[in-house]
Formats: C-alpha cells, structure tokens, sequence
C-alpha cells in the first residue's frame, strides 16, 4: 500500500507539472490546449536523442525546456495567433491538428517504435527491499518541484511574469497600459511548452517514449485543470497528486483495467458534489 | 464517321448554344457536362476486361500495408520481406505455370495503420486494380479488417502478419496464413515451466502463474494459450491483471507480483508493453524464475537496456534465423538473415521472414494448379505442404498453418539464444532467473 502511495504521488507529481501548464495556456490565453500530451512527447524525444548521441539523459532537463520553448514559440506564430481571439471551439479544433501534425512528425523523424532513455540511477529500498523507489522517480519528483517553483517565482517577481498575470485579467485593459500581449502570450506558450519538456524528459526516463502516447498525459492535465480551476498552482499540485495516487489504488484494488474508469467517475462526482455547494450556496446569497 | 462528329457537334451546340443557358442556366450546362462525363466513364469502364490479374508475363499481386501510423515500422518490415521474396524468386526463374514463365509483381497502398482504409484499399485493389491474388497487412486487426473483402469477392489471401485465433474460427475459406496462432505463443514457455518443476523434483501443478496482459485482440489470444496451457497441468493463476492500453504504468501490478511470489510471469502488450515490463520489473526488483514476454525482439530488449535489465527474459518468436529449416530459394534460416542484412543494413525480424515465406507459398500453389484459375489456386494453397527457411507450412481448413512450433528465445548475455522447441534449440534455458540481489 505504501508503494502505491509512493507511486502514485510520483507519477501525479508530473501530471501536475503537465496540467500546471495548460492551466497558464488556458488561463492566459482562453485556449484549451490540445497538443499538450505531444509536446511532452516531443521533449521526451530531446532527451532521447541526447542519450542516443552519448550524453546523459539527465540533460535533458535543460536541453529539452529550452528546445520546447523555441518550439512552442514558432507554433504560436505560425498557427496559435490566428486562433488566439477566437471562439474556444476554433482554438481546441487548430491545437488538434497542430497535436495530429506533430505525432506525425515525429513518426517520420524517430520511428514508430517504443523508446526510452536510461539514466541508471539504480533503485532505493525502504523496509527491507519491500518497496522500491527507483532513483530516477525520486529525481523526478524533486525537479518537478523545483520547476513549479521556478514558475512560481518568475510569474510573481518578473517584469514578464507580471505582464503575463496582467494580461490574464484582462487583456484589453493590458493592452491600453502598453503590454505587447502578442509577445506576452507567444511566452506563455512557450513557458508552456518548456514546461511540457522537462515533463518530456522525465518521462523519456522514466515511462516509454511513442508518437501516438501524447493523448493520455492531455487528458489527465485536463483533467487536473477542470477540478482544480485556472490559475490555482496549489490546487493543481493536490488535484495532480491526487490523481496520481487515486489512480494507484484503484489499480491495486480494482484491476488495472478499470484505472480509467475510476477515474473518470471520480471526475463526475468530484463536479456533480461541486455544483451542488455551489447551489446551496446561490440559495444562501437568495 | 461523318454522321459521328455530326452527332458531337450537334451536342456541343445544344450544350453552349441552349436556350437555358442564355436565360443564365449555368447550373444546367454543368448537370450536362457531368450527365456527359458519366455515360463515358460507363463506356470506359465496359470496354476495358475486367481482371488484370495477370499482364503478359508478370503475375501481380495486392498489398495494403502500413507505411504510415503506428504500425509503418513493422509495416517496412513487412514490405521489405514481401520486395526481396519478389526479387529472389525472380531471379531464379520465377514461376512456372503450364510450361511459361512468369514473374510477380506487387502492388502496394499505403493503409496508414488504419483499419477503415485497409478495407478501402483491399476493395480497390480488387475492383479498381482487377487483383485476383492477394497479400496479407500487418497486424492481427487490419487483417481481420480486411478478411471479409477477400473472402466476399472470392480472393485467395496469403497472410503472414496477422496471428489473432478468431482469423481461423470464422470458416474463412480464402485465407491463408503462414504464422502460427496467437494462443500458441506462450503456450510453450508454460509447458517449459512444468517441466522444469518436474525436473526440479515438484509437481507441475505446484506451479504458481502471474499474467498481464493487453486488452487487445492479439494479446488476449496469447492469454488464451496461457489459461488453456495452465489448466492442463492443473496450475493456479495468482495475479490476473490487464495492462493499460493508454498509459506505461504497470507498477501496482508488479506490487501484486511481488506479494503473490508467482514461478512464472506472463507478459504481453506489443512492444510497449516489452518495453514497459522490463523497465519496471529492474527498476522494481522484482523476481520472478520464470519472465515469459512476446514482442521481445522488436522492442529489442536486449539492447534498448542499460545494465542488462533484458537479461534472462523469455520470449516467444515465429521465427529465429538460428533455426535449421530451409528451402532451395533462400537456403537456411542463417542464409536468408544475411541475404536480408546485405540488402536492408539490418538484421530481419520475423515480420519479414514470414512476409517472404508468403511468396513462397504462393509460387507453390501457383505451379501445382498450373493454372490462373482463383479456385484452382485456391483448391492447391490449401493443400499445401512445403518447408521453407521460415519453418514448414501446412494449413488447418481454418487457413491456420499448423505444421511450424513457435520459438522460444531467452535473452542471454545480450543476445536472443533460442531455447525451445528442444528439437532446435541452439542454447540451454537458463532456470531459474538469478534473483536481481545476485546479479
């Protein structure tokens, strides 16, 4: 039980990392983004091809964020700013096939076949080899950390950061005060995408690398957004790990092959108990 | 001749001339135009033949395969066993039907792994492209996709990459596949683990089994094999467990694995779930004597991994070019393997060997009916029986081959050392697994 635990606060911990991120992008910019899951593939690839080419995979946590952020970037100039001031609808529809175009870049470039990168850390034991850390997932955790903390730090302290909360409050009103939020949300997407890269790269070490397995990492960050609401770093941390845990155990418990299932329900309720204090409270402000 | 181009201008001059037209009836000129365009494609259409089955001297052949999509690397491989089969059967003469000569050609589509377009195409390629004789896709689920069409239009298919049992409990009388079944995969490595419990002074039913696997047609086939080997010798499964399709997480049932202490643990779930297994079973330490996988070999587990973490593992193959079949195209197993490497750069997995063992059975069946006749040819592949370099072919009246074991390999010292059947095995099983502690 205490290795699911362990587990699962692991693998939610890189969820919320993943969902943090589309919660600025969706926060920010009014788009849900659907590339989401191919992004974090994509830096798993650039932590890949570092280890292919002989360098520790481990570098990848800082090759991958800043390739992902050019990436993200050139995406926005390219395809996302058409779409930014528009319906929500267009903006899921244009990051889909952005998503559909990169998996199937990525299919040329790397191969349909299953990949992964070896960082070799070894594993650690507690209580007498019965539950097993692998170090890698512990350094995982800790990078997650340290990089929600980062973002943290830049979104309060930083001259950008600040125009980025400025223009997420209301962007027209951001724009009077003379903030360029064409350049401000070409950097949210890019902070974006480089978050999605160190994610990338802790995956490519510690789960496998594939084009098409982008989609389920989109759906948990989504997922992580709906519960824990836009802009709420704290709730998205406890929702992600959450998530992760409740995953875990209902593996354990349940059969792997309900996982989903669970899940999904878990969603259902969790909004189904939200609008219902949400309605005894509209009856108290009556 | 005359009274033809009369005709035509007449047409031309109600098309662009008509009254309607002036009155501003564009709508009307287009509907002529195609109502036009149409009695000449019909025209086209009778006045071609309609089987181009086979051109002067050159026999062709249908594919769709996947070039594109998640399958398109085992689709190369597939592409690539069917293009040097072509090339080498040609090259030695080709095909002899009723005392002429004749060569194969392919034509191939792009299915983009996509089971919708596979039947699309293989409707194509008998309508459109007057195919008679056609080659299996990769995988178990684009065959059946495409199966039915074959067997609607009358078209004998040999396939080589489609392995799923419910190919061969329809009654499919055109399908023809040179592989063995899906449930025969780990079927072996169980009865390998009874024997070794004999050997080992217990009883077989002593033998306690984990399995995990995909919920996919193909790996729930192997689970077939599995449950069926396991209830023969009375052994009792402890951990039955799916592996999710969408994610690569197996811990929690590794955690169960290593709670039940199991003798054997039966894994399946295509190259991502070889891959996933033996990421977290070192990563875990969890030990098991016995790891029995499928998809080893394209996932290359044996040199995808750091520190060996491959090491040991068992795994189920159609083919191994270790093997000692042969036949007077390819020669041996080993024969072929390089024939393949000079002409590709890498070694063949068994998507390609089977691919060109299909050509092979077609050329057979193509001489003994000495004929082009679809039932003829049809009537001779089911009787077939050959040994090629990938194994003997005889077929079930399911289309099932029946006459090739699979192999089971184990990966020792980085490389894939076949190890069962015993009757061509190069390498002796090394059991029980050294616990990860020892290692």
């Amino acid at each position: 039980m205490i290795q699911a635990l362990i587990d699962g606060i692991i693998l939610g911990s890189i969820f919320a990392l993943i969902a943090y991120g589309m919660a600025l992008v969706w926060g920010v910019m009014n788009i849900i983004n659907i590339t989401q899951g191919e992004l974090v593939i994509l830096g798993g690839y650039v932590a890949f091809g570092l280890y292919k080419i002989g360098i520790h995979p481990l570098y990848g946590l800082i090759a991958s964020p800043a390739v992902l952020f050019v990436v993200g970037w050139c995406l926005y100039y390219i395809v996302v700013n058409r779409v930014v001031e528009k319906d929500l609808f267009i903006s899921i529809l244009a990051t889909f096939g952005l998503s559909i175009m990169i998996q199937q870049l990525m299919n040329i470039f790397f191969g349909a076949d299953v990949q992964v990168a070896e960082a070799s850390l070894g594993t650690s034991f507690l209580f007498d080899y019965n539950v097993t850390i692998p170090n890698i997932k512990i350094v995982a955790f800790v990078v997650s950390i340290i990089s929600a903390g980062i973002i943290v730090l830049f979104m309060k302290l930083s001259k950008m950061g600040q125009a980025i909360r400025a223009t997420a409050q209301n962007a027209r009103a951001a724009k009077i005060l003379g903030i360029n939020t064409n350049h401000v949300y070409a950097i949210t997407f890019g902070l974006n995408a480089a978050i999605c890269g160190v994610a990338g790269a802790i995956v490519s070490m510690t789960f496998t690398l594939h084009p098409y397995i982008g989609l389920p990492y989109t759906i948990r960050s989504f997922m992580i957004v709906i519960v824990a609401g836009l802009g709420n770093l704290p709730a998205v941390i406890v929702s992600g790990v959450g998530l992760g845990v409740a995953e875990q155990y209902a593996d354990f418990l349940f059969g792997t092959i309900f996982r989903l299932a669970f899940v999904f329900s878990l969603l259902v309720v969790i909004l189904i108990w939200r609008s219902f204090r949400l309605s005894k409270k509209r009856e108290y402000l009556k | 001749m005359v009274k033809t181009i009369y005709q035509l201008k007449k047409l031309s001059v109600n098309l662009f001339v008509s009254k309607k037209f002036y009155y501003g009836g564009i709508m009307n000129l287009v509907k002529r135009v195609i109502s036009i365009l149409t009695v000449m494609a019909v025209a086209i259409s009778f006045a071609l033949p309609a089987g181009a089955k086979v051109e002067g001297d050159t026999i062709i052949l249908g594919a769709a395969v996947s070039l594109t999509g998640k399958y398109s690397t085992n689709g190369k491989h597939t592409q690539n066993g069917y293009e040097l089969a072509v090339k080498t059967i040609n090259d030695a003469g080709g095909v002899t039907v009723g005392g002429k000569q004749y060569k194969f050609d392919i034509i191939y589509y792009d299915d983009e792994s996509d089971k919708a377009r596979a039947a699309e195409l293989a409707e194509r390629l008998i309508n459109q492209d007057g195919v008679k004789y056609m080659l299996g896709p990769y995988s178990s689920g684009l065959t059946k996709a495409i199966a039915p069409i074959t067997e609607k239009y009358q078209i004998p298919m040999v396939e080589a990459n489609g392995a799923s049992r419910s190919l061969f409990t329809k009654g499919y009388k055109y399908l023809f596949a040179v592989l063995s079944a899906a449930n025969q995969y780990l079927e072996v490595a169980i009865d390998l683990a009874a024997e070794k419990a004999v050997a080992a002074g217990g009883k077989a039913s002593d033998v306690k089994v984990a399995m995990a696997f995909e919920g996919d047609a193909f790996s729930q086939d192997v689970k077939i094999g599995v449950v069926e080997a396991v209830e023969r010798h009375g052994m009792t499964i402890v951990v039955d467990d799916t592996l999710p399709k969408e994610l690569d997480d197996m811990a929690s049932i590794l955690a169960k694995v290593k709670a039940t202490k199991p003798d054997v643990l039966a894994v399946s779930g295509h190259s991502k779930g070889a891959m996933t297994a033996i990421r977290q079973i070192s990563e875990m330490k969890v030990d098991v004597p016995m790891l029995a996988m499928t998809h080893c070999d394209a996932a290359k587990i044996n040199k995808n991994f750091e520190n060996n973490a491959g090491e040991y593992a068992l795994c189920a193959a159609q083919w191994h070019k270790s093997l000692t079949y042969s036949d007077s195209f390819f020669g041996s197993a080993g024969d072929y393997a390089s024939t393949f490497a000079s002409a590709y750069d890498y070694d063949p997995p068994y998507q390609s060997a089977e691919s060109s063992a299909a050509l092979l059975v077609w050329k057979d069946a193509f001489e003994r009916a000495n004929s082009f006749d679809t039932e003829k040819v049809r009537d001779a592949l089911a009787v077939t029986e050959m040994q090629t370099f990938y194994g003997n072919i005889k077929f079930s009246d399911g289309g099932q081959n029946i006459a090739k074991p699979m192999v089971l390999f184990q990966v020792q010292n980085g490389q894939n050392a076949v190890v069962a059947p015993t009757k061509w095995a190069a390498a002796d099983l090394i059991w029980p697994v050294p616990k990860w502690s020892e290692r």
